[in-house]
């Protein structure tokens, strides 16, 4: 007999070893992420995929599918944390769209679009945050990184190469290259790598390739997040 | 008669680009002009807001007359309303926040390509600028916000019929964009 968990009432069948989220998105169902990737190893530290597991808060993309799970997915209680938990990414860095590259295209937009926030709501940080333009093909803006480890984890487990980490803790965290110099390029990252091309912001960007497609037919203009998402992961 | 619904905009720092927007309305500005008339705006050059409904505010705060002028709408209007980028997160003039105030002086009056007297501007009528741009919410309680580079058109009216019939306004997927 398949084994079943519980989401938002609907039986949600799973496999011995996946987790809520794999679980979930296998069904069709849509949990707001952004440090989770179906191909690399679960980081759990954006806390978007907060759900509430039989009355626990948890991270559905690493806490483990079990055999009689209630979970609340869509609930307005958890919409609202994860607004907060988006407002909090946004005023830590320096988001400002209008500017940036990735506008339209990026996922940390998108999920504040999904989540209807309009407003940043705490004071802004304003950290001051440096840009890496020093390799011929991709720069880093470190003001738009949210730490979620996706370059790390892609350049290691995809790549077979050590890029990028993260170093220091709480205020003081930042992305890193492995460098001496501290300059990306003099790492062995090629613009053909899938780290260069994962980040879900716009802190690492191909250069040469920004506004190549017109407002109105960017990845978000008139799709949600949940759709797009979906799509991408359940061919995986 | 019934009474119109008083309006007051201003543009602090910013660009007057949600002005514009809001002009955009084209012919539909007859129509909201017999449901609204406007108090203190670029529009009527009234010099302050009184007694108003809806307080409309472009930009963020960069100096200390925004900061003023801030206060005088919270104080006067009954709705005040975050309009755009800038008001709501400081937008593009919060991107000098990343430079000390004196070098950016220095850039713009002593060092800066054609500049010729060099001086920095001191005269006092000139109201002093803030260490860094902050968004309005850091500085008076927003009611609404309008997201966008600039909000379109189409967001000034859904918004404003929204709140004149009395509904919670509510935007759709489409219409709310940061930038
Ligand atoms: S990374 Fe995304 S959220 Fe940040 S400024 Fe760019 S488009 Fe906006
Ligand atoms: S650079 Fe991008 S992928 Fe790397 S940690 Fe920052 S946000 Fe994540
Ligand atoms: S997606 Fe689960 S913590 Fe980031």
């Amino acid at each position: 007999m398949t084994k079943t968990i519980r989401i938002d009432g609907n039986t949600v069948p799973f496999e011995e070893g996946q987790t809520i989220i794999e679980a979930a998105t296998a069904a069709g169902i849509y949990i707001p992420h952004l440090c989770h990737h179906p191909e690399f190893t679960p980081h759990g530290s954006c806390k978007l995929c907060t759900v509430n597991v039989n009355g626990r808060n948890c991270s559905a993309c690493t806490f483990p599918a079990m055999e009689g799970q209630e979970v609340l997915n869509n609930s307005q209680e958890l919409q609202a944390d994860r607004q907060k938990i988006t407002q909090m990414l946004f005023v830590e860095g320096n988001h400002f769209c209008p500017s940036c590259e990735k506008t339209g295209n990026c996922q940390l937009q998108a999920v504040a679009y999904h989540l209807n926030m309009l407003d940043s709501h705490f004071p802004h940080f304003y950290a001051h945050r440096e840009l890496d333009a020093s390799h011929a093909e991709v720069l880093i803006d470190h003001n738009r990184c949210i730490f979620c480890t996706l370059c790390v984890r892609a350049s290691q487990e995809h790549d077979g190469k050590e890029v990028f980490a993260i170093a220091g803790r709480g205020i003081n965290k930042h992305l890193i290259v492995n460098a001496e110099s501290g300059l990306l390029k003099d790492t062995d990252l090629e613009a053909t790598d899938k780290a260069a091309h994962i980040c879900p912001t716009g802190a690492i960007l191909i250069k040469h390739t920004g506004y190549q497609v017109p407002i109105g037919e960017r990845i978000y203009d008139h799709q949600h997040i949940d759709q797009v998402s979906l799509a991408a992961e359940q061919n995986k | 008669m019934t009474t119109k619904i008083r309006i007051a905009t201003t543009s602090l720092a910013g660009c007057f680009g949600c002005h514009m927007s809001l002009l955009d309305l084209d012919e539909r500005l007859v129509p909201l002009a017999d449901l609204v008339e406007f108090d203190r705006s670029p529009i009527t050059d009234i010099e302050h807001c009184t007694n108003c409904d809806i307080g409309l505010i472009e930009g963020g705060v960069c100096n200390s007359e925004n900061v003023h002028v801030l206060r005088e709408f919270r104080k006067n209007c009954k709705i005040l309303v975050a309009v755009g980028a800038c008001a709501i997160t400081g937008g593009l003039p919060a991107m000098r926040n990343f430079i000390p105030l004196e070098e950016c002086l220095a850039e713009a009056y002593i060092h800066g390509i054609g500049v010729e007297n060099a001086q920095i501007p001191n005269d006092p009528e000139l109201p002093l600028l803030l260490d860094k741009v902050r968004p309005l919410h850091e500085v008076v309680k927003i009611d609404y916000f309008l997201p966008g580079c600039p909000p379109s058109a189409e967001v000034f009216w859904t918004f404003l019929n929204d709140l004149i019939a009395g509904r919670e306004p509510s935007l759709p997927y489409e219409s709310v964009h940061y930038d």
